[in-house]
């Protein structure tokens, strides 16, 4: 297991919003984490990244404990993200949002800034590869000098995919990555998915209302309920999963359409 | 209509070339300035030093800080304490009170950096006071007069000690402050202080230690603040605590706000308003305060951004 969760326990003013949740996904596979709204799927995801830092349980990523590690130390694993409402460098370009991933890989500071040591300028030179590199793979390349904020909403979603991807991750958390997508776009997105996994070698760990895509594109998909994992296994046998089929009963909205 | 003009300026060519020209007049300019106006123009150009070094702090990383004119105090007193107390020679003592200055931002920025920016601003505001009355209470920095008879600096057999040479010294020193500003701009970690004060979560799930990156702009700061100390200390000799108020860190904030937080060009505009502006109202006698008080107000009230504001296409 890449990743390995273990009985992970995250309350809130006694509320429980992970109970007890054992999880993993494998180096190399493609996974998702499904579940009806307020299950906790986001806070599973803050609590690996090391924004949420749950009371019990064990966390390993790669064999190294991350159980409430600093979400730059989590990073610096191997460990990106993206974020469910999209968050990027606004008032910066595309091409300074994409470097910022790799602030963690590289280490110049204010002296080689200020005298321009070779090593310095030999670093700015490969920080600007790498972004660009990512920007041309999720394909955001030619508006590399385009602030964020004036970008479409799908492509400051895929900048955001770039960004992640410049922190030369071994796993990547993509957190409701279609949301406000129109269909061309998520075909774009199942697409892109699977070239990260397939030509970067890239776990990625997916949360996603639109089942869909979830089934098209996952290997593995975990069931959220409540802060309890209910359910997991292939996109089939989570289909025809009973609990599953119940978590999701009442639910009058698309996300029925298993 | 100004847009437009600072639009035109905009590309770094031009803007290489004006700061040329600039540079080219300032050089020029103690041919014909008279003795008084070059001492306002060496006391502008340590302005600008102050607000580059404090623009890192406040435009680049988004920290408050009241009690800049600290690290201002720290580089002055180190320089005069080595050299008055214990003989040292002028250049040799410059690394120490380097080192010093980089403590000292240390000091303030660790314990405050967890702080949301009214708390910062109450803390560092705090700090500045807290070097001034240790200066005037320490035996070492020579209590309430100060430290005098601080040695001219002997460059190479040469006696830096006249009113121009001291002029030519602070504008190279303004010179290096613009171009390490620029260099630590686009740099790691000039990108690094923007995507802290855009968004620190985002930041840290870059790989980016928050932390980390607030401390070395309070020590580049600091470092910034220093140079101006060491060499304002050289100039007139004579320090003493009063030179180091709470009013120095307030001017040095204004210029870089009145100028245009984050950017180099307008943060150099807003030191020489802030020197200048009261000197070109002196024959208005008692009134010139007032005035320029509301000339200020008129110009936050009619460019909240600055004069000459960070602007992103």
């Amino acid at each position: 297991m890449l990743l390995d969760l273990e009985q992970v326990t995250l309350r809130f003013a006694g509320n429980t919003v992970l109970d007890k949740v054992d999880f993993g996904v494998e180096a190399g596979s493609l996974a998702s984490l499904i579940g009806p709204n307020g299950a906790g799927k986001t806070s599973l995801f803050n609590s690996i990244t090391g924004f949420y830092r749950p009371q019990e349980g064990r966390i390993e990523f790669n064999g190294e404990r991350i159980l409430r590690r600093k979400p730059h130390k989590v990073t610096q694993f191997g460990i990106a993200r993206t974020f469910q409402n999209v968050r990027l460098f606004r008032e910066m370009s595309v091409m300074e949002n994409v470097m910022a991933g790799m602030h963690c890989r590289t280490r110049a500071g204010a002296f080689g800034a200020v005298f321009r040591t070779p090593g310095q300028r030999a670093e700015e030179q490969y920080i600007a590869e790498v972004a660009h590199d990512c920007m041309k793979f999720v394909g955001v390349d030619e508006y590399a000098d385009r602030l964020a904020t004036n970008l479409a909403y799908g492509y400051q979603r895929l900048v955001e995919i770039a960004r992640a991807l410049a922190t030369q991750p071994q796993l990547i958390l993509l957190d409701e990555p279609a949301a406000g997508l129109n269909g061309t776009e998520k075909a774009a997105l199942v697409e892109l998915i699977r070239r990260i996994r397939d030509e970067r070698n890239v776990a990625v760990l997916l949360i996603e209302h639109d089942m869909g895509l979830v089934m098209q594109v996952s290997e593995h998909i975990h069931v959220l309920d409540y802060g309890r994992i209910i359910a997991k296994g292939t996109a089939e046998q989570v289909k025809n999963d009973p609990k599953v089929i119940e978590a999701y009963l009442g639910q009058e909205d698309e996300e029925m359409a298993l | 209509m100004i847009d437009r003009l600072y639009a035109y300026f905009d590309s770094p060519r031009r803007q290489t070339i004006l700061l040329i020209a600039i540079v080219v007049l300032m050089a020029l300019a103690p041919l014909v300035m008279g003795r008084y106006m070059t001492t306002i123009m060496t006391n502008a150009l340590l302005y600008v030093v102050l607000a580059l070094g404090l623009n890192v702090v406040v435009g680049y990383a988004g920290l408050l800080d009241l009690g800049y004119a600290a690290f201002f105090a720290v580089g002055a007193y180190s320089i005069g304490i080595l050299t008055v107390q214990f003989d040292w020679n002028f250049w040799l003592a410059i690394p120490p009170a380097l080192v010093a200055a980089c403590i000292a931002g240390v000091i303030i920025g660790g314990p405050t950096l967890r702080l949301r920016s009214d708390y910062l601003a109450i803390v560092t505001l705090g700090f500045g006071e807290i070097v001034r009355f240790g200066a005037r209470n320490l035996e070492i920095t020579g209590r309430a007069t100060g430290l005098s008879n601080i040695p001219e600096p002997n460059f190479f057999g040469y006696v830096i000690s006249s009113y121009v040479d001291f002029y030519y010294i602070f504008l190279l020193l303004a010179i290096v402050a613009v171009i390490a500003s620029h260099r630590l701009y686009h740099s790691r970690l000039g990108r690094a202080w923007l995507y802290v004060r855009h968004d620190e979560d985002a930041a840290e799930a870059m790989g980016i230690n928050r932390v980390r990156v607030k401390l070395a702009a309070y020590v580049t700061g600091s470092v910034f603040g220093a140079f101006g100390g060491i060499f304002f200390a050289a100039n007139l000799g004579a320090i003493s605590p009063e030179s180091f108020s709470f009013e120095q860190s307030v001017l040095v904030l204004m210029a870089v706000i009145l100028g245009g937080m984050g950017k180099i060009p307008g943060v150099i505009l807003g030191a020489f308003i802030i020197i200048l502006g009261p000197e070109l109202l002196r024959n208005l006698g008692e009134l010139r305060l007032l005035l320029f008080a509301v000339v200020m107000l008129l110009i936050m009230l009619l460019r909240p951004s600055g004069i000459w504001p960070e602007r992103r296409h």
